[in-house]
């Protein structure tokens, strides 16, 4: 056990629990600056981690704090990143100038979707989230003179006053810096007052209200922040990933980045770390799942005679070859994190943590989810 | 002086009048209560009041501004808290953020200064949260400042709520059956900070209760309601002898 002595309000202001908790996180930072030169070759998969971290930390705010749950988190990516490019390309605007517009239009775009979500809830939500996801798409495949429409549009790496960030590397702690500068940014407003009437949203529409939140304000502004993070991530996605084109920016995208939140652990800012780095390193593991999983059928059957492994073998490529698999796959983990562990990587992270710490006093029941009681059904 | 005043004040569910044109008039530093029967409209009167529902006739009056239109959220600004007969509280924050939450109507910050936490929001957190340690001391809640709502007992959860409208710094705070579900014990205390809220912080206390020792015991004046109509006011005393209240409990 770690014990935290408080002793004055100030202290609890502080974006670490204390010196030692920083410190882990100077460690960490340092670890990161020196991990491209022990990894060259993934230095630009890292950067893409850092593209995600943002995203995740987007979504967070809206889903795991406010408690709106978006499934067209894809298309503000994609505002950000059709904007950014335009404005840099055929506008010639610097990168830093491009950048800050890309994040007001998406923020701005966000107010606009942000407003039918004052007088929708839960599911009606989601779904209207996703037609708007499903309309910018087609947008973006059919405004030709800004997106390129279907040919698509190619992006130059970024130029940063007058440097270029065009290595690898250079592009890796141009991401990281970003990525520190959203988390701060975020974890400010999260300490702040705004912060806390989002939480109270979540938890209470009826009780914010009556403490004085104004709903319509404070559910647009989790919308627009969302958005406007969603632009910033969307900027530096154009570079990372050179060409821009309508289909990149898909549903499943949208449920990409909905899974990374949940399997992260939802209403932590942890949480949407951890998940950027399982969303990134998702394909690779299936990709490799594709290649082993049939061998490895064939391996299992082999006793059965060489006919029965060939068609074993046969028959699990062709399935696990088939295009429509991946979706599947996201839906699947994030329907059995939901089950099993609600509070995702996090969670389970902060379970293993309190092990340790209270070894061998450890009690299952500490994390049982207790009845609920009733909520004011009359209000309804 | 009358701090809250409803006048005519009538609600119809469909085809069903929850109230049907209820008057009476709050004075202020008083603790008055409203009884009544199931479903005789106490919580439906504290949701008007709040602005959560709207009202189909009548004027509500709060320290002599009409109050009947305005939005839901800007109640709190005026000084009107509320607790919830089955606890709204943040079940996923600790008791300290939700009393914090509590201080919204007090808000003097920026989204732009927020985002960069500059050192005048800090000052305003810090003031806060001193707003916030007074009324945790005043209620007892110290064991309890940075436990999540969900791990705690139904009697503290009560008390934090109670905090929370406290943390307003409200002229008028509504309990909505400030005592249900709690022990003997757990009531006495809630007696006590009933009348400590009147005495030594003068807030005005209009409530919802059931339990008849607590109701004489700190009330000055019981509003007895029955079929969305008043049907007696007066002392917690002259009401409870009230031929129609008796009428209204045990049936013709």
């Amino acid at each position: 056990m770690r014990f935290v002595f408080k002793t004055s309000y100030d202290q609890e202001l502080g974006l670490f629990r204390d010196n030692v908790q920083r410190n882990w996180y100077v460690a960490l930072l340092g670890a990161l600056v020196v991990l491209p030169r022990l990894l060259p070759d993934y230095t630009s998969d890292i950067s893409l981690v850092f593209i995600y971290g943002l995203c995740g930390l987007s979504l967070m705010v809206l889903a795991g704090y406010t408690g709106l749950v978006s499934l067209g988190h894809a298309a503000f990516l994609g505002i950000g990143a059709y904007t950014h490019v335009y404005l840099m390309h055929d506008l010639g605007l610097p990168w830093i100038v491009s950048v800050a517009v890309a994040c007001v239009v998406t923020g701005a775009v966000g107010v606009v979707v942000g407003l039918p979500a004052l007088r929708m809830t839960g599911v009606y939500l989601t779904i209207a989230t996703l037609a708007f996801a499903l309309i910018i798409q087609e947008v973006f495949a059919r405004w030709d003179r800004v997106t390129g429409g279907l040919k698509g549009k190619p992006v130059d790496k970024p130029v940063l006053f007058g440097v270029s960030f065009a290595s690898d590397l250079a592009f890796y702690f141009l991401c990281l810096a970003v990525l520190i500068g959203g988390l701060w940014l975020t974890a400010n407003l999260l300490r702040a007052p705004t912060g806390r009437a989002w939480v109270a949203i979540r938890d209470s529409e009826i009780a914010a209200q009556s403490m004085g939140v104004n709903l319509a304000v404070y559910k647009t502004m989790a919308f627009a922040y969302s958005a406007a993070l969603m632009g910033l991530a969307g900027a530096l996605f154009a570079h990372k990933i050179g060409f821009l084109a309508p289909d990149i920016f898909s549903v499943l995208l949208s449920i990409q980045l909905l899974l990374m939140v949940v399997v992260g652990g939802l209403g932590s800012l942890h949480g949407a770390m951890y998940g950027a780095v399982f969303v990134a390193i998702l394909p690779v593991l299936i990709s490799q799942a594709r290649d082993a999983v049939p061998a490895f059928v064939a391996a299992a059957l082999a006793p059965l005679g060489k006919d029965a492994a060939h068609g074993a073998f046969g028959l699990v490529d062709r399935f696990v070859k088939q295009p429509g698999l991946e979706p599947g796959l996201f839906g699947l983990i994030l329907v059995l994190f939901i089950l099993f562990e609600p509070l995702g990587i996090y969670g389970r992270w902060a379970k293993i943590k309190l092990y340790f710490s209270l070894f061998p006093l450890y009690k299952r029941a500490t994390f049982r989810r207790q009845k609920a009681y009733m909520r004011s059904e009359r209000l309804r | 002086m009358t701090i809250l005043e409803a006048d005519g004040l009538a609600i119809n569910f469909g085809g069903i009048a929850a109230l049907a044109g209820v008057s009476f008039a709050v004075e202020a530093g008083e603790v008055m209560t409203i009884i009544g029967p199931n479903g005789a409209g106490k919580t439906t009167i504290f949701n008007l009041v709040s602005r959560i529902y709207e009202p189909s006739r009548g004027r509500l009056r709060f320290c002599g501004e009409d109050i009947t239109r305005v939005p839901p959220h800007d109640v709190a600004r005026r000084g009107i808290a509320r607790t919830f007969q089955n606890i709204e509280l943040f079940e996923h924050a600790t008791v300290l953020q939700n009393l914090l939450l509590g201080r919204h109507a007090h808000k003097r910050s920026r989204f732009l200064e927020e985002l960069l936490f500059l050192p005048r929001v800090r000052a305003l957190e810090l003031a806060h949260r001193e707003a916030a340690e007074k009324v945790i001391d005043f209620l007892d809640l110290q064991p309890y400042r940075d436990s999540l709502v969900v791990n705690l007992p139904y009697g503290v959860r009560k008390v934090v709520e109670m905090g929370r409208a406290l943390c307003t710094e409200p002229k008028l705070i509504l309990l909505d059956e400030p005592s249900s579900g709690l022990s003997v014990e757990e009531t006495e205390d809630m007696a006590f900070w009933i009348q400590d809220i009147r005495t030594l912080l003068g807030i005005t206390v209009l409530m919802v209760e059931h339990d008849m020792s607590l109701v004489s015991a700190v009330s000055d004046r019981v509003v007895a309601l029955n079929y969305g109509r008043l049907i007696a006011v007066g002392t917690p005393r002259e009401v409870q002898d009230h031929p129609d209240v008796v009428k209204a409990y045990l049936g013709a």
